[in-house]
């Protein structure tokens, strides 16, 4: 089983970006590494002076690099930027709106988790036009992976299966929305909140994560416990997204597990204390609510309670 | 003169919108393959043959939405109710799923094929994608472009552009919200059904009214304030950086002041939302806008307050259709 990095969703700051790539490229027992600024096209010129370096070092550190591609491309630029990174030589494009497809003309990529892949026949056109590696949408249920995971067996599948998990995108800024501010004169207003702004019901359930254009779940996936369960049906990859916490550890904690070295619940308390105060969820891949977190490998199969006021 | 596309979640609703006006009439099968999903809604296979035979006397057009995405193992209920929609004499299914649209070009080489707003195809190069793969004719587009994006994707494209004028407001793009599945389970991708009464539940006390989606409140009201339907993303929220309607207002957007701006952007087909809407609701939207276009090639003045009663919260946005909405 593969472990595979996404791409920072988070306004971090520049040069903190870069030193968290390369301690990933330094230290980190991960296979695949998607780099690149992939929720807000505003937010690309900051990290794209250090784009080179950091996929020079990850190459050179023997990671597999992905160049993922803008969510929502609607405007002139965004369409360029997209075609340019289609075009590129060098790495490999994850493809995270279809935008892409006719610039990359069958020839080899990567598909993200935002393009919608149901069933084994929207993998089997995507395998037929050059896709290498399928990262699933998140609230695809097990039952549907492992279906599809069947269908494209010379495609590595992915799932998303640590962090906060992507819900919605939107042509509208909540970030400045909430400052009262235009998205074309945003200020940058979400590089304040580098783990996404934190939304909670009336009644203080925590609810979900504010980061620009992107919501996000209050919620970290965690799919560590069902790891056994994934690679059974012939899921290739674990995608840990990255959130404001030791990534490294968290990278480790699951390599840890998958080969043997650490128990599922050893591993869960490691990865408890790596991203504190968050809780767990694995609803999606179990057909409940994406925010519930179910036990795996015990016997009664506990669901996790339904949130109170 | 823009097409005019009116919604209908019944046989009565289907020939309401016909009588007001409409050239094309969407409407989608009783199950999971249509993304309005609610009991009670939509049409058996036999309802829709007697549909399309009304309307196509009448000289309109009926498109059929299957446009939720096939679950695996599942693809030929999906794959039937496109074959049953052809055989049925319809005008064009609209779709979202890839591996439905290639099956249904394979299939229906010559049948015409509408690319769904679900399928999030926001500029020329996904539209251009799906002429090329399928054939499309005609895209959905999403409630994500401003009316000059608009115009330069027909500038673009040869495929022809739908846009939605009237109706509930997705606030984030379609197609790609999770929003309603993490909270209930039921998604519109998966089960056709967003926030779902099936999940909602209202709590009543001396303050007022506490609406719930899923366990999660979505909304509070005082006891003087009317208790709106807890609908996910137009809920009201609390962050650090303050409270209230985080991704919108409860509004519906009301695109009539916009129709010109439209018709100059090269739209080809207006539509509104709103199949779970009853036949009150269908038949004064639609010869609203059946007013507005005729004004409209004459010159003259539309009535743009007739649309208030049936708008959420009696409120109404441009939407995207205005940049600074984003």
């Amino acid at each position: 089983m593969q472990l595979s990095l996404g791409p920072v969703l988070y306004n971090w700051a520049p040069d903190r970006w870069r030193d968290f790539y390369f301690r990933i490229a330094d230290e980190a027992p991960v296979d695949v590494v998607t780099v690149g600024e992939i929720v807000c096209s505003k937010r690309s010129p900051f990290f794209a002076r250090h784009l080179p370096a950091v996929v020079e070092r990850l190459q050179g550190a023997g990671k597999q690099v992905l160049l993922g591609s803008l969510i929502l491309v609607s405007l002139r630029r965004e369409r360029r930027q997209t075609e340019e990174l289609a075009v590129a030589e060098g790495a490999l494009v994850e493809v995270n709106d279809l935008t892409c497809l006719r610039a990359l003309a069958g020839r080899p990529h990567a598909i993200g988790p935002f393009v919608n892949i149901y069933n084994e026949a929207s993998a089997a056109f995507h395998a037929a036009r050059g896709a290498k590696r399928i990262c699933l949408p998140p609230e695809l249920p097990l039952a549907s992976v492992a279906m599809i995971a069947r269908a494209v067996p010379d495609v590595t599948i992915e799932i998303f299966a640590f962090g906060r998990v992507p819900l919605a995108i939107s042509a509208r800024c909540y970030h400045a929305r909430l400052h009262k501010l235009t998205k074309d004169n945003c200020r940058f207003v979400c590089e304040k909140d580098p783990d996404g702004l934190l939304l909670n019901t009336l009644e203080q359930q925590d609810f979900l994560t504010v980061n620009g254009v992107q919501t996000l779940s209050h919620t970290c996936t965690n799919l560590l416990g069902d790891a056994g369960i994934l690679r059974d049906s012939n899921v290739g990859s674990l995608r840990l997204s990255p959130q404001d916490c030791d990534m490294v550890a968290v990278i480790r904690t699951f390599r840890d597990v998958l080969d043997g070295r650490e128990d599922v619940d050893g591993g869960n308390r490691r990865l408890a204390a790596d991203y504190p105060g968050v809780p767990f969820s694995n609803g999606f891949l179990w057909a409940e609510p994406g925010h519930v977190y179910r036990r795996a490998q015990s016997a009664d199969a506990q669901i996790g309670t339904p949130p109170t006021p | 003169m823009m097409e005019l596309i009116c919604p209908a979640g019944t046989p009565a609703a289907l020939k309401s919108a016909i009588e007001a006006g409409a050239d094309a009439v969407y409407c989608g099968f009783n199950d999971e393959t249509n993304a309005r999903n609610f009991p009670g809604l939509n049409f058996s296979r036999d309802e829709l043959r007697k549909g399309i035979a009304l309307a196509h006397g009448r000289g309109a057009k009926i498109l059929v939405a299957i446009n939720t995405f096939p679950r695996a193992a599942a693809a030929d209920i999906w794959q039937r109710a496109v074959d049953d929609a052809v055989s049925a004499g319809a005008d064009a299914p609209i779709l979202a799923d890839i591996g439905l649209m290639d099956y249904a070009a394979r299939r229906h080489p010559n049948q015409r094929l509408h690319v769904s707003v679900q399928a999030a195809a926001a500029n020329p190069d996904a539209i251009a994608f799906y002429a090329e793969a399928f054939g499309a004719r005609r895209v959905v587009l999403p409630r994500v472009l401003s009316v000059p994006e608009i115009a330069e994707i027909t500038r673009e494209t040869t495929c022809e552009t739908e846009v939605f004028v009237f109706g509930g407001l997705c606030v984030m793009a379609e197609g790609r919200c999770s929003l309603s599945s993490y909270a209930t389970g039921k998604s519109p991708n998966m089960q056709g059904v967003c926030s779902p009464p099936s999940h909602v539940a209202y709590e009543q006390s001396a303050e007022g009214t506490t609406s719930r989606l899923g366990g999660f409140t979505i909304n509070r009201f005082g006891a003087n304030e009317p208790a709106g339907y807890p609908t996910l993303c137009k809920g009201r929220f609390s962050t650090a950086e303050g409270a209230g309607y985080i991704f919108e207002d409860p509004v519906s957007l009301d695109a009539t002041t916009l129709l010109k701006g439209l018709r100059e952007a090269g739209v080809t087909a207006l539509k509104i939302e709103g199949r779970q809407r009853g036949r009150a609701y269908v038949e004064s939207v639609v010869r609203h806008f059946r007013h507005a276009l005729a004004a409209l090639e004459s010159g003259s003045e539309a009535d743009i307050a007739g649309l208030k009663p049936f708008t959420e919260g009696q409120a109404s946005t441009l939407g995207a259709y205005r940049k600074t909405w984003r």
